[in-house]
């Protein structure tokens, strides 16, 4: 190579001089001819409307550049915090890690790159709160399609077959496996949306990562913090935490209920009792409850372990109350409510079981016996349609029947049947008098008509989508018009289509269209349009003391009704579904606490 | 008192130490060669530091000379004045928290933190990067390497006095950062090549734009070759200078262009092949004379064979298919314990990441080896000897480092 100069290594340096004659390649203002490229990661941009406030942008920041602080104007709802993220761009690395970590794609950066404020403190800002020039740029870094840095997909749950479960009452679905459910728990960004939807506030992301640990035993113990009936939610409870989870915008909310349940499977029974713990040192004050179902029991449970000694008046044979009686156990197995109360009776619980209010025991009496008396009587009474025939013997109330059917009483079994209503009940009794007419004839012939339509259905999607599974006719928007009765027998159901449910002011006011209509054949009729309390059990002449409010029992924040010595809760205050009961069973049993030792409250 | 330094580490002076004829090179490769006394007080001797803030270094580090007249009898570089602390940061930080730092270690090439570190995380964790991301990497790599030489033609011609040749140089770097801009989102911090994979593909056109690059690229290159090579000042100055004999490479852990143009074929790209460059046609640029220039023109070279490589990538390169695989949860990824050392061709050498997990979220130990840190420190002490002072510079641009690299 070039040891030896030549000539041409004297002249060639001047081929510089050719670029004289070329145009400067500078651009003279880069800031205006030259917008950032379409991915370029700039200033950051928030749909404020989408954002809920997750705070994940906030834990993926490496630099701890993001503080999720409330923000003015927005609209409280549901599953958002309400609190929106601010940036601070002295800390800010512009890695796009927040962008990408988005649980609702919300978060975005413009391609825009000029920012020149005189007062650093301007360059903390809330992206879509504090208007900015770039908001409506559409250029700029969004995340890519499939680009995740969460996993979307629910780890799989597996379960019967619907021609298998169909057969039997056997439990639906299997559980987690321990390595589904560790891929479950994987997926929670443990935002704890879910806690603030959930009625008892379970502190759900910690007992998540529980799950992920593995130490189930720390999982059980925060479940029982909040929630002593976590066995039956873990398999039947609504999820409302679900309907809320960050995880659900872009992909499946994270199946909460079914780690819930995991946790528990995990743990053997013998160590439930040592995890719960041991109650307080007695106080020798003394509570009665009437109603051993999740409301009762569960301020049982509280009551009992702040040391106070708790007796539970049941009217039926076994506690448990509408868990035991109004679901059917392909959903919740009975040694699952048994291992409950087990639980519950380990803290020194006193359950006495058919002892029915008025018949066998008197609330004066319970009064005079006990320093406190709290009344959790459900909603045992089924509704009625009120249709012309509904008052026919084989026209049946779901709640009656449900029972009946987990009591294995014989009422039987129609060849072919019509259930009224669409909320998760008439699935329910649908499913269970499927599954009684496949084990007595071998074939399912149940249709259900519901009021609403799909679009606003009130059952759960799975249970809709199950039952359709097990061969149940579900037909929405179908208003029921007569029981149509011959010869001293039901032989099907008239329907008429709903126009609309609701009338202009919003009250319950359905309209029908009269030229469609439907006859559902059937030798017996279901209504499942809802439940109400027997208030009856009350007394005439303490009905007449106590407050209502609406034909409900008027209590204050703690349960308290308008007696001194009478508290109510559950179902028939507040509800309906087991976890609002526990929620309330909490809040009732602070509140009669709190009665019974005012000194130590005071302190 | 007499100074005495250390000169154990340093072959014993030359009679003839002023000339850097080839004939005349020091082809001693003992390690321990005799002691200078130096005797400050005597009038003769000078100290003189160049740097850390000085043209002639290449970023923030510092050169303690000795000189005798015009000529360096010693020199002691020190670094430490750009400490930032990323290893140990790394050991505070989620295994994804690390991927915005590590870019940071190194500035001018950033890439090849981001993919050292992405290829040993998912080692640990058992995650094969999908086959799409692994040509995206390459391309980056390799669009990377290209600037960095880029960058290092200004430098090593600047530092001789030819001021154009970064100019222009400058000038395409731009535009490569252009195409950076466009595919990751960002000119300097690309911030793309993550744990999994990458961000996104390519955009629309972008092989289009690319080639227009390339073509300007090769243009300047032309021009670099006629105006810088081909040039009596520079081949005055730089041919001769900074010799490494072949022999000190194993012992120094000499790598990169500097090995290859004292005739030693060393690349990881063909000696432990990663990403897809078994699939990609090249030979390691080799050179025979170690100097200065040769190591310049080896560079250049190289950077010429890079811009064949993008065009091989692009023409290959699956258009569709996924770009990131199933990573678990990155708010809670935990790597089982384990240990790894991932290593790649990078501009200036042999660049790799040493990662130890203990089956935490976060990384137990991280170690960057960064080529400049032997170049720069104990090679450079060697070179320095008897060198000028007007080519110190020279010299230790020619080395190439990076000192951010060194401090991480």
């Amino acid at each position: 190579m070039g040891f030896c100069m030549s000539v041409r290594d004297v002249l060639s340096p001047f081929t510089a001089w050719k670029n004289l004659f070329l145009d400067p390649v500078t651009i003279r203002d880069p800031l205006n001819d030259r917008p950032g490229a379409a991915r370029y990661r700039g200033f950051h941009q928030n749909d404020v409307g989408r954002c809920i406030g997750c705070g994940t942008c906030e834990t993926i920041c490496q630099n701890g550049a993001i503080d999720m602080v409330p923000a003015e104007g927005i609209e409280t709802k549901q599953g958002d915090s309400g609190l929106r993220p601010r940036i601070d761009y002295g800390r800010c690395c512009w890695c796009a890690l927040c962008v990408d970590v988005c649980m609702t794609g919300s978060l975005t950066m413009s391609n825009a790159y000029k920012w020149v404020e005189s007062d650093p403190d301007l360059f903390r800002f809330t992206p879509g709160v504090d208007r900015k020039y770039w908001d409506d740029a559409e250029r700029g870094y969004r995340r890519p399609e499939d680009h995740r840095l969460t996993p979307r997909e629910r780890a799989h749950m597996g379960e019967m077959a619907p021609e298998a479960r169909i057969g039997s009452f056997d439990e639906i679905v299997h559980g987690y496996s321990i390595e589904q459910a560790r891929l479950e728990a994987d997926r929670c960004v443990a935002c704890g949306l879910c806690v603030a939807t959930c009625p008892a506030h379970m502190a759900i992301p910690d007992y998540i990562a529980a799950v992920r640990d593995g130490d189930y035993e720390r999982g059980l113990r925060l479940l029982y913090d909040t929630n002593p009936f976590s066995q039956i939610c873990g398999r039947i409870c609504t999820h409302r935490c679900e309907t809320t989870c960050a995880a659900r915008h872009e992909g499946d909310p994270i199946a909460i209920r079914w780690l819930k349940r995991h946790i528990c499977d995990q743990i053997p029974h013998e160590k439930y009792l040592e995890i719960v713990g041991k109650p307080a040192p007695a106080t020798g004050k003394r509570v009665a409850i009437v109603g051993a179902g999740p409301a009762g029991l569960t301020a049982a449970f509280d009551l009992a372990k702040q040391g106070h000694s708790v007796t539970v008046f049941e009217a039926l044979d076994k506690p448990g109350g509408m868990t035991r009686w109004g679901i059917p156990e392909y959903r919740l197995p009975y040694d699952i409510i048994d291992r409950e109360v087990a639980v519950i009776r380990s803290l020194g619980v006193d359950i006495r079981c058919n002892q029915r209010i008025g018949r066998d025991i008197s609330l004066k009496s319970l009064r005079n016996g006990h320093d406190a008396v709290l009344i959790t009587l459900g909603l045992q009474l089924g509704r009625s349609t009120r249709i012309p025939g509904s008052d026919h013997a084989d026209v049946r109330k779901s709640v009656d029947l449900l029972r009946q059917a987990r009591a294995c009483e014989d009422f039987g079994t129609p060849r072919q049947a019509v259930v009224i209503g669409g909320g998760n009940v008439a699935m329910d009794i649908a499913r269970t008098l499927a599954r009684l007419q496949k084990l007595a004839y071998g074939e399912v012939r149940v249709t259900v008509t519901a009021l609403e339509d799909f679009a606003h259905f009130l059952a759960d999607p799975e249970e809709v989508k199950e039952a359709g599974e097990e061969g149940i006719l579900i037909l929405d928007a179908r208003g029921p018009q007569q029981v149509v009765v011959e010869d001293g027998k039901v032989v099907g159901l008239r329907t008429w289509r709903v126009k609309a449910i609701f009338d202009e002011q919003g009250r319950f006011a359905p309209s029908y269209d009269e030229t469609d209509e439907q006859f559902h054949p059937g030798e017996m009729v279901v209504e499942s349009i809802g439940q109400m309390t027997d208030t009856a059990l009350l007394g005439d002449a303490l009905s007449e003391q106590l407050a209502w409010n609406r034909g409900r029992l008027q209590v204050d924040l703690g349960g308290r009704t308008s007696e001194s010595w009478l508290w109510a809760a559950g179902d028939m205050v507040r509800g309906p579904d087991v976890v609002s009961a526990v929620a309330d069973g909490h809040r009732v049993a602070a509140s009669i606490h709190a009665a019974l030792n005012p000194m130590k409250e005071r302190q | 008192m007499a100074y005495q330094p250390d000169r154990s580490q340093y072959p014993a002076r030359r009679p003839d130490g002023l000339s850097r004829h080839p004939a005349s090179r020091d082809t001693s490769t003992a390690l321990c060669v005799g002691s200078l006394d130096i005797d400050l007080a005597s009038g003769k001797y000078l100290k003189l530091w160049q740097g850390p803030n000085h043209p002639g270094i290449t970023g923030n580090m510092s050169l303690e000379l000795t000189v005798c007249g015009d000529e360096v009898v010693e020199g002691k570089t020190h670094v430490g004045y750009l400490h930032r602390g990323f290893e140990k940061l790394m050991e505070r930080r989620t295994f994804i928290q690390c991927f915005p730092i590590v870019c940071r270690i190194c500035v001018p090439e950033p890439d090849f933190n981001e993919y050292c570190y992405a290829a040993a995380v998912e080692e640990l964790a058992g995650i094969q990067s999908p086959e799409r991301a692994d040509w995206i990497r390459t391309l980056i790599l390799e669009m990377g390497r290209i600037n960095s030489y880029l960058m290092y033609l200004g430098g090593q011609a600047g530092a001789f006095g030819l001021g154009v040749i970064g100019q222009w140089t400058t000038y395409v770097r731009d535009l490569m950062l252009d195409r950076f801009e466009e595919l990751s989102g960002a000119r300097i911090y690309h911030m793309f090549i993550l744990p999994g994979g990458v961000r996104d593909g390519l955009p629309d056109g972008f092989e289009q734009r690319m080639e227009e690059t390339l073509v300007e690229i090769e243009r300047v290159m032309s021009d670099v070759l006629d105006v810088m090579f081909r040039n009596a000042v520079f081949k005055k100055r730089a041919v001769g200078l900074g010799y490494i004999d072949p022999a000190l490479i194993e012992p120094y852990g000499v790598t990169g262009p500097p090995a290859r143009a004292a005739g030693v074929a060393k690349d990881v790209r063909k000696d432990q092949p990663y990403l897809v460059y078994p699939q990609l046609d090249f030979e390691p640029v080799t050179g025979a004379d170690s100097d200065v220039y040769t190591r310049a023109d080896v560079r250049r070279r190289d950077l010429l064979m890079s811009i064949d490589l993008v065009r091989q990538i692009l023409a290959r390169m699956p258009k569709e298919g996924p770009l990131m695989a199933k990573i678990p949860n990155v708010l809670h990824w935990k790597i089982p314990r384990g240990e790894t050392y991932i290593r790649g061709e990078c501009s200036r050498g042999e660049y790799g990441y040493y990662l130890v997990t203990d089956g935490s979220g976060y990384p137990r130990r991280v170690n960057v080896r960064g080529p400049s840190y032997t170049h720069a420190m104990a090679l450079m002490e060697r070179l320095i000897v008897n060198c000028n002072i007007a080519d110190v510079a020279g010299l230790l641009v020619s080395l190439h480092t990076y000192p951010p690299e060194i401090e991480r």
